[in-house]
């Protein structure tokens, strides 16, 4: 089984949020950047498969020098060798399926696996676009995975139940939370990621279709009202849910 | 220069699902300020009867691909429609809803069409024929506007967001497409459908939520949750913690790793309010918390906070919820 893994590097999840004045995106300077949540259990679940069918698994991320981090924790996870295609555009969306699926290509996995979105743009687009340009089957938003030599079948989240896909191989999975616990890099690993593979490649020169034209804060909540007395309080707030909010 | 402003219409076990009134409502607000055609289109088998019901919100055609093949949800079957659709009647605009469906759905057929998408949008307006739409990033710590130079203007909805709204009732023309799945290559099937244990309303779709978290101790401490909602007519969800500790499902929980959600009425009930689980709640129209830590951060969003102990409190507000409502 040959896997791929898309890893992107994202600010974490904890990063207080700064847009400079005017900005267009965050001010990074005192952000801590991370592997993408979602990319972790993708990671996870290919060290799984590998370990129950065997075979490699390659990393491809795009994106600045930074992101060579981001493949790093993948490969001290226990991955086997990287690609990072270098680029400095702030991208989202096809540009980057378009990227990702132009490297991915010549390696001919039989197993695609990414994140179901990045934490950063919160897209959710990725995934599909990359299985689309490949013309591959590609189930999404995965919290369960079962894969044999020549496919699978994974459980999707939907609303109110799952849907289980069955697939034939090679496709494309996106990986949801539930899916499995990432493994934390061993000191072993960590040390052995630093000897492994990876092959630095200059993006191509696809253009971004999107423009963003403005940055903003979420608009802030009026003030609220918080009660002291306990449960005493109780049928004032009910009495303001139903006649100050009109929320019941 | 084409005529039409299109949506889609999400099927699901032969039915209409509601987010396709929110799509169909914005692609007729954009029909009106541009002078075109809004028009629907719904993948999917046994159902074009009812698609007469969008003549009430203005939408005077409609395009069923009704087939058997289309009875359960595939991406690849699906796209090969929309984009046959897309390609037949070259709509200006398409607007699908960012559901379970759409989220799988909407990416491929961007990438069919090389068309650019904005998902997940919460504003939309239009400039010089052209849709600017606002987005949460950064699990809703901030937002940005986005504009594309796509031919088609192409974007998913947040659900519950656009609220419904009819208009001059119309009279609405369903015409059936001849496009036949037979001819698409279908390699990720559908094998079953899971219901959820309880049948109950999904966390993104529900009016009301009870959400409890690590305050609550226990997983059968959550019957006094499953009461307020009953009394409240919401459903229950639940933070991480819970989530992680096994006390609850994983599709309950909400927050950056969870469901993002938008009910009008959201009780937090023993949740701190960690940063991940307000990305996931923050935009609710009310929020109620309580929590006997009085520093404890979701006070700060809370439209209205109650600092005590919730063993004593949860049960005091069911009952006053059965005294107010009806
Ligand atoms: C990458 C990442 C993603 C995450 N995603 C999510 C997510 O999607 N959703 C999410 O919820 N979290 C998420 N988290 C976890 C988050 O950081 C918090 O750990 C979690 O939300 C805490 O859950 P809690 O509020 O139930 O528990 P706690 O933080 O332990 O809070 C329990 C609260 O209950 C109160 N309490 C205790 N007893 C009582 C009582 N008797 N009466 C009244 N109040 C009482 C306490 O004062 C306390 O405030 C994520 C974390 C990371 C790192
Ligand atoms: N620049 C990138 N490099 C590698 N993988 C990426 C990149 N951007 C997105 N991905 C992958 O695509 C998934 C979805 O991203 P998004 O569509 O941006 O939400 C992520 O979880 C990653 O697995």
């Amino acid at each position: 089984m040959k896997t791929v893994v898309c890893v992107k590097q994202v600010p974490d999840s904890e990063t207080k949020v700064v847009i400079p004045e005017g900005g267009l995106w965050i001010d990074d300077s005192n952000v801590n950047y991370v592997l993408n949540p979602y990319d972790e259990y993708a990671v996870e679940e290919a060290l799984r498969i590998q370990e129950k069918l065997g075979g490699e698994i390659i990393i491809v991320s795009a994106g600045p020098g930074r992101a060579a981090t981001a493949i790093r924790n993948a490969l001290a996870m226990g991955a086997n060798s990287g690609v990072h295609i270098k680029d400095d555009n702030l991208r989202m969306g096809l540009s980057v399926a378009k990227i990702l699926a132009e490297a991915i290509k010549p390696l001919e996995p039989d197993l695609i696996l990414l994140g179901k979105q990045a934490i950063d743009d919160d897209n959710l687009q990725v995934g599909p676009m990359i299985a689309e340009l490949l013309n591959l089957p590609s189930v999404s938003v995965v919290s369960k995975l079962e894969i044999t030599e020549n496919g699978g079948t994974a459980e999707r989240d939907i609303e109110g139940g799952k849907e289980v896909m069955e697939f034939s191989l090679p496709a494309v999975i996106t990986a949801q939370k539930g899916l499995n616990e990432p493994r934390y890099a061993s000191l072993k690993g960590i040390m052995m990621a630093k000897k492994k593979p990876m092959v630095e490649k200059q993006a191509s020169d696809i253009p971004g279709g999107i423009t963003i034209t403005k940055m903003e804060y979420p608009p802030k909540r009026q003030e609220g009202k918080t009660f002291k007395n306990g449960v005493e309080a109780v049928p004032e707030v009910v009495r303001l849910l139903r006649e100050e909010a009109k929320a019941i | 220069m084409s005529d039409y402003a299109a949506f889609f219409i999400e099927i699901r076990d032969g039915k209409i699902r509601n987010v396709s009134y929110e799509t169909a409502t914005v692609a007729r607000n954009l029909a009106k300020e541009s002078g075109l055609i809004p028009i629907g289109i719904a993948v999917g088998s046994g159902f074009s009867t009812d698609l007469d019901i969008f003549g009430k919100y203005g939408i005077p055609e409609v395009v069923a691909v009704d087939h058997a093949g289309f009875s359960d949800y595939s991406p690849e079957a699906y796209t090969a429609a929309v984009v046959d659709f897309i390609k037949k009647y070259n709509p200006s605009f398409f607007i699908m809803s960012a559901s379970a469906m759409g989220k799988d759905l909407s990416p491929r057929i961007a990438a069919r069409l090389d068309t650019e998408l904005i998902s997940d949008i919460i504003d939309i307006k239009l400039v010089d024929g052209k849709i600017e739409a606002v987005k949460p990033v950064f699990a809703g710590k901030a937002r940005i506007t986005i504009s594309t130079n796509s031919p088609i203007q192409f974007v998913t909805l947040r659900p519950k967001v656009f609220l419904p709204s009819e208009d001059s009732a119309t009279s609405c023309t369903v015409t059936a497409s001849d496009f036949d799945p037979s001819s698409v290559e279908v390699r990720a099937r559908i094998k079953e459908v899971i219901k959820g244990t309880s049948g109950k309303v999904d966390l993104t779709e529900a009016d009301i939520i009870v959400s409890g978290g690590r305050g609550l101790q226990d997983t059968k401490n959550f019957d006094i949750l499953e009461k307020l909602a009953e009394a409240v007519g919401g459903v229950v969800g639940a933070s991480r913690a819970v989530v992680d500790a096994g006390w609850r499902p994983h599709a309950d929980q909400v927050g950056q790793t969870g469901k993002t959600v938008t009910p009008g009425l959201y009780i937090a009930i023993g949740i701190s309010g960690a940063i991940q689980h307000l990305a996931g709640m923050s935009s609710s129209k009310c929020i109620v918390a309580v929590n006997k830590d009085p520093d404890a951060p979701i006070f700060t969003i809370a439209d209205y906070g109650i600092v005590g102990d919730l063993f004593e409190i949860v049960p005091a507000l069911t009952e006053e919820f059965n005294k107010v409502i009806r």
